[in-house]
């Protein structure tokens, strides 16, 4: 298995996921740049997504979590809007409050969704096949084949994909398989009225991000920074990345997230030490003590 | 709502937001924005932050009663073969027999148990729908393919006598096997984002393996008579002195994600199967060999010490899954090592 890890196949950069994945010929990866400086948490994806994919009601509930009663990503929430007040500038920006200066106010709103991570811990956990990686590069589950193991759900260090109560198997965001296979964008990146999801091949989004927080930094927002941009972090990149204007946590996602398989032969050689461990050391147990009747 | 699309032949239209001038503002006295170009304002924060407290992960939707009882099931059944394997040579016969019988109901019951604990258990038989080395709950479900027919000759034949050498062969490829079927489920927790599991992944096959020796030598302390289980009570002494090793180790390596395992229920568990286990050790080795009522008494305290490690793990890890701290924490701590 150590072969794999030089090929790139259990972590570190992958340019080629479709084509690694067996697809002959596969067209450019596609994504989702999600630039959270311009969400105006309308939650029009999260309907958008709900409507096209036919994605059931999960409870209504008021959390107080400023207006994110959505809670985080789930079996039936493929898009989800965080809401985070904070006593911190937004740039230069002037919000007429206070002595007409830079209030110390800001509302960051991000609409978070499935990373479709170039190494997707849940599709390499999966037992079935039933997750699988499609032409695209994205990482789609396939529900006719899902037996509800759930092994794919503690395996997503992004907390994206659940299991569905009185159904019994994974679900997840699709990148909208069925609409982007017919060349149309996906529903949330339709309905999202800001542009702040764009959806696009993943080389064009990346330089498009690049570009854009220069220009956020030339106009004093200091603190954007991309997001799941990179090709060399933990999960080899991710197919749909974020601009961010604050440290990952504070959104709820993990600051360094590293796909689990990167270490899967490190696992297989120490459970391959402790069985040997236990062979030899049982046998020598029985060697000491010999025969029954003789001795002990 | 956009006036712009995408086609096949790609992006057309302008769209509105993207160059939107996101916090400007009036210059200010006497400050440049230049000065702001490339200026890193991320320094990190000192204490540890989240999204309202939540989790970052989605915990393990698995129950405890289904995955843990399969990893303690999995085990008897594994180190029970390697066991009856070696009575079975050395001119055991009793206890070879009631191991046999053990692994064979212990792999019936770990079975059901996960089965049990799918969300569509009469899918089951997708699990053998391909053969993915990258899932371990793949290669253990063809593991368990390999090795059911072998416990269940070696115990079928054992009972009833037919085929002596068949029986000879097979429970000798059941013990081949078993100290796999021990492992592979550390494997199975350990490849997963929840912290107490995967910081542990490299302790976790030893602890597991050790528990389930101690768990088989119970067993047999139960079912055979004192004169046949002299290995058996060798074998749980070191089971049980390696399991607490192996926990030691794991607490000092695991660093903050060892913390689940001393606390709340995982805790509680964790503790309970140390005390059983040395407990069970210690009375098989010191009495164990003179009176069947106090080595039953020790086989099953060694029994439920190995359970009690098992749900301790278990509840560990969703405990771990479930405060952001234990993700959040040990990544910063990463990235800011990675910083220098
Ligand atoms: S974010 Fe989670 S669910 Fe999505 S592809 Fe990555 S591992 Fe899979
Ligand atoms: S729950 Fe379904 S999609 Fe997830 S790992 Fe199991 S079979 Fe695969």
């Amino acid at each position: 298995m150590g072969g794999l890890v030089g090929r790139n196949l259990l972590a570190g950069p992958e340019p080629d996921v479709a084509a690694d994945a067996g697809h002959p010929d596969p067209p450019p990866r596609m994504g989702f740049f999600t630039d959270t400086s311009v969400c105006i948490g309308c939650k029009a994806c999260e309907v958008a997504c709900k409507e096209w994919n036919a994605v059931p009601e999960d409870g209504l509930e008021f959390t107080g979590m400023s207006y994110d009663n959505t809670q985080g990503l789930g079996a039936d929430t493929w898009r989800h809007v965080a809401f985070i007040e904070q006593n911190k500038p937004m740039g230069h920006a002037e919000t007429g409050a206070g002595d007409g200066g830079a209030t110390d106010l800001r509302w960051l709103m991000a609409s978070d969704v499935c990373k479709h991570c170039t190494h997707a811990a849940c599709l390499d956990v999966c037992p079935t096949g039933s997750l699988f990686r499609t032409e695209f590069g994205t990482v789609v589950v396939q529900e006719d084949i899902c037996n509800g193991c759930g092994y794919c759900i503690p395996a997503c260090p992004y907390g994206v994909i659940d299991q569905r109560k009185g159904d019994g198997r994974a679900w997840k965001c699709t990148l909208c398989y069925d609409r982007i296979g017919a060349g149309m964008e996906p529903a949330c990146a339709k309905a999202c009225p800001t542009d702040s999801i764009q959806y696009g091949p993943l080389d064009e989004l990346r330089e498009r991000a690049a570009l854009r927080v220069d220009q956020l930094h030339d106009l004093g927002v200091d603190d954007a920074r991309l997001y799941g941009h990179d090709p060399d972090d933990g999960v080899g990149g991710d197919g749909a990345f974020f601009l961010l204007l604050d440290e990952p946590e504070v959104y709820g996602l993990p600051p360094d997230p590293v796909v689990t398989t990167r270490d899967l032969p490190s696992m297989w050689r120490h459970a391959g030490m402790a069985a040997a461990a236990m062979l030899g050391g049982l046998a020598a147990v029985f060697a000491v003590h010999g025969r029954a009747g003789g001795g002990r | 709502m956009s006036t712009s699309g995408v086609g096949k032949d790609g992006m057309h239209g302008e769209r509105p937001g993207r160059e939107a001038q996101v916090g400007k503002g009036p210059q200010r006295r006497g400050r440049k924005r230049g000065r702001h170009r490339g200026e890193k304002a991320m320094v990190p924060d000192a204490e540890f932050t989240s999204y309202y407290g939540r989790p970052i992960l989605n915990p393990p939707v698995w129950k405890a009663s289904d995955v843990a009882a399969y990893f303690f099931l999995g085990g008897l059944a594994g180190a029970g073969s390697v066991l009856a394997a070696g009575a079975h040579r050395t001119g055991r016969p009793v206890a070879a027999r009631a191991l046999k019988i053990s692994s064979l109901a212990a792999l019936g019951g770990s079975t059901a148990a996960l089965i049990h604990d799918l969300g569509r258990p009469e899918r089951f038989v997708n699990m053998l729908r391909v053969m993915k080395p990258t899932s371990p709950m793949s290669m253990g479900s063809w593991l368990l393919v390999a090795y059911g027919p072998a416990v269940g000759a070696a115990a079928v034949l054992d009972v009833t006598g037919l085929f002596p050498r068949l029986g000879g062969a097979a429970t000798a490829g059941a013990a081949a096997l078993g100290p796999s079927v021990c492992t592979y489920t550390a494997v199975l927790a350990a490849d997963t984002a929840v912290p107490a599991w995967h910081e542990a992944h490299r302790e976790l096959p030893f602890v597991f393996a050790a528990s389930a020796v101690a768990a088989a030598s119970g067993m047999a302390l139960v079912t055979a008579p004192p004169r046949e289980t002299g290995p058996m009570r060798t074998a749980a002494a070191l089971g049980a002195a390696l399991e607490l090793a192996a926990a030691k180790i794991l607490e000092h390596r695991a660093g903050l994600a060892a913390e689940p395992y001393k606390k709340g229920k995982a805790g509680r568990f964790v503790r309970a199967g140390e005390i059983l286990s040395v407990a069970g050790a210690a009375g098989g080795v010191l009495l164990g060999g003179r009176g069947r009522a106090a080595a039953a008494l020790s086989g099953a305290a060694l029994l439920a010490g190995s359970a009690c490690t098992r749900f301790g793990v278990f509840h560990a890890g969703t405990q771990s899954a479930r405060d952001p701290r234990y993700t959040v924490i040990p990544q910063r701590e990463r990235l800011r090592a990675a910083a220098g």
